[in-house]
């Protein structure tokens, strides 16, 4: 199918609305992404047609129900290329994905004397979990790998830090959630289970924009989420490998995770179901698989096409602007940018941009320590693509940028 | 393109947000407060020296943050210099009321002056995620008048 943009457009009930007067500009898809009809339809016919709980009720609803949360399980496993359904665990987003496997693996496999390898780049959702189970008195170290000033990954540092053997788990992002680069994740994985270490991916970003494929990828966990994916909120990812699943203790325990209960006995059920207490995600698993349907519809490689478009646009047009600083430069990268703008504090540059219609983030984007090492504390701007956004658009915010540049004068 | 921003953005602000008023360290100040916002990472130090009869002799602050926020604190050191505490804290009352509402019906007659000054910041009442820019200022002044001499509190946005 070809890649046409308006037509896409047009998918998206939200974009045609008007903010203050002018045409909506979203550039926040990287928090969350907007919704296209088809997820928000799929959503509402499970609501009025095959709703029930799952995998319990003998009845028609509940089988049909039953039959949609696991048949979005399928397509999740299709879509990242899983080996096997099983090993797609439901969670209610990215941040819950990586808190069970710091949770199940960190202090259910990992021992005393090992450490977690992350970076300087991390989204506070694959920090903290980390710096806690650090702090949890369990004798596991944290090491951080450096960014390098062009805002990628440093290589040598990651390969320094894994030298002694004592990493057990390497969680590092597949795509930076400010700095829009691409980490080497092949590499990565090579290079984490030659030192004898597992690796988590946070696919949180990546997923969204590039193809991912586990069966080539050859990590352990991959952390994703449905919002950013065009899908509904309360719906995120772990892919995890059944032989990891099987040594990891549950993470949450109540109903659906559990073979047998006595007053003095439970066992467990078999993977995934023993990650999945208590009633799933279910309107939102449909929503989700809705939402994968409809880009592969257009197919990963056009999106990702698109996107390298306006990432190379954007690249011009902001480079261009006097006084605007963007936040890393690295070769591998997708459609986020960050930056900074010489005489306007983040919050008033989105405050005057949200005048013109242009949705933009401003802060330190969960990642205050990144803004830390770039000297940036006051934060930035961030901008981020998704697959409706135009070069229009973009046009757009750097004719705003130099008028906000003027305002500020 | 941003022209309906000047509501917000009046010269006085963008003036005191270029170029801070009383923008120094009170080496020798009697009650010290710091802010914090920790959602936009705007942060300030506030610095009181205090006359013989606990009014406020001077007023300065230092920090990092966004032109609202800047500000606003330039122009609190401005106005609540000469003034008692109690004056000082019903100032911040009022000046909460109004960045929160953009009117202060019950602020009556007193301090008058002070609160037509501050009146370019009640454009702020209209942009619900930036109130707490404009009044991180006032909560520090608050938390440092209530405070121990020596003793240096936080005061959140919150």
């Amino acid at each position: 199918m070809s890649f046409d943009v308006q037509r896409i457009r047009q998918d998206f009930p939200i974009l045609s609305q008007t903010v203050r007067g002018k045409p909506l500009v979203f550039l926040d898809s990287g928090a969350s992404a907007q919704k296209p009809r088809a997820v928000i339809d799929a959503m509402v016919r499970c609501m009025e047609e095959r709703y029930a709980n799952v995998h319990r009720g003998a009845y028609f609803l509940s089988e049909a129900a039953t039959e949609a949360y696991e048949a979005a399980r399928g397509a999740v496993a299709r879509f990242i290329n899983a080996a096997d359904p099983r090993e797609v665990i439901f969670t209610s987003n990215s941040t819950m994905a990586i808190n069970l496997v710091a949770h199940s693996w960190g202090r259910g496999v990992m021992k005393a004397g090992q450490a977690v390898l992350i970076s300087e780049m991390e989204h506070h959702a694959n920090m903290v979990p980390w710096q806690m189970l650090r702090d949890a008195g369990r004798g596991i170290e944290l090491r951080v790998a450096r960014v390098t000033d062009a805002g990628e990954l440093d290589m040598d540092d990651v390969a320094a830090k894994l030298a002694d053997g004592k990493v057990g788990l390497v969680a590092i992002t597949h795509m930076s959630n400010v700095l829009g680069t691409v980490t080497p994740a092949e590499r990565l994985v090579a290079m984490a289970h030659a030192a004898g270490a597992k690796i988590l991916l946070d696919g949180s970003q990546a997923a969204v924009h590039r193809r991912v494929d586990m069966q080539a990828l050859g990590a352990d966990f991959y952390a994703f989420t449905g919002h950013k994916l065009y899908g509904p909120t309360g719906i995120g990812v772990l892919w995890a490998r059944l032989e990891h699943q099987e040594r990891m203790p549950p993470f949450l325990g109540g109903g659906d995770m559990i073979s047998m209960v006595t007053l003095d006995r439970v066992e467990w059920a078999p993977p995934p179901a023993k990650f999945e207490a208590g009633t799933p995600p279910i309107v939102e698993a449909v929503g989700l698989h809705a939402a994968i349907d409809y880009v592969a519809a257009i197919g990963m490689p056009a999106v990702e096409a698109h996107e390298r478009g306006l990432v190379d646009h954007a690249m011009r047009r902001l480079s261009d602007i006097e006084g605007v600083a963007l936040l890393g430069r690295a070769q591998d990268r997708g459609g986020v940018f960050a930056f900074s703008l010489d005489n306007a504090h983040s919050h008033d540059l989105a405050t005057l941009l949200d005048r013109a219609g242009i949705a933009v983030r401003a802060g330190r984007h969960c990642a205050e320590p990144l803004h830390a090492r770039f000297g940036v504390e006051a934060g930035t701007v961030r901008a981020s693509f998704g697959l409706y956004t135009t070069e229009g658009e973009i046009d757009y915010l750097a004719e705003a940028l130099t008028k906000a540049r003027e305002f500020f004068a | 393109m941003f022209d309906d921003l000047r509501d917000l953005y009046q010269e006085v602000i963008l003036d005191h947000g270029r170029k801070p008023r009383n923008f120094r360290r009170l080496e020798d100040a009697d009650r010290t407060a710091r802010g914090d916002n920790p959602m936009c990472g705007d942060r300030l130090e506030l610095f009181l020296k205090l006359g013989p009869d606990g009014s406020i002799a001077d007023a300065a602050f230092q920090g990092r943050g966004c032109a609202i926020s800047t500000a606003s604190a330039s122009l609190m050191t401005e106005t609540v210099k000469g003034k008692s505490s109690a004056e000082a804290h019903a100032l911040s009352d009022r000046f909460r009321a109004l960045a929160m509402t953009g009117t202060c019906p019950d602020c009556g007659a007193d301090l008058a002056d002070e609160m037509e000054r501050l009146q370019p910041l009640s454009g702020v009442h209209e942009f619900p995620s930036r109130v707490k820019c404009a009044t991180l200022a006032w909560h520090t002044l608050n938390t440092a008048l209530d405070s121990a001499p020596g003793e240096i509190k936080e005061a959140s946005s919150e």
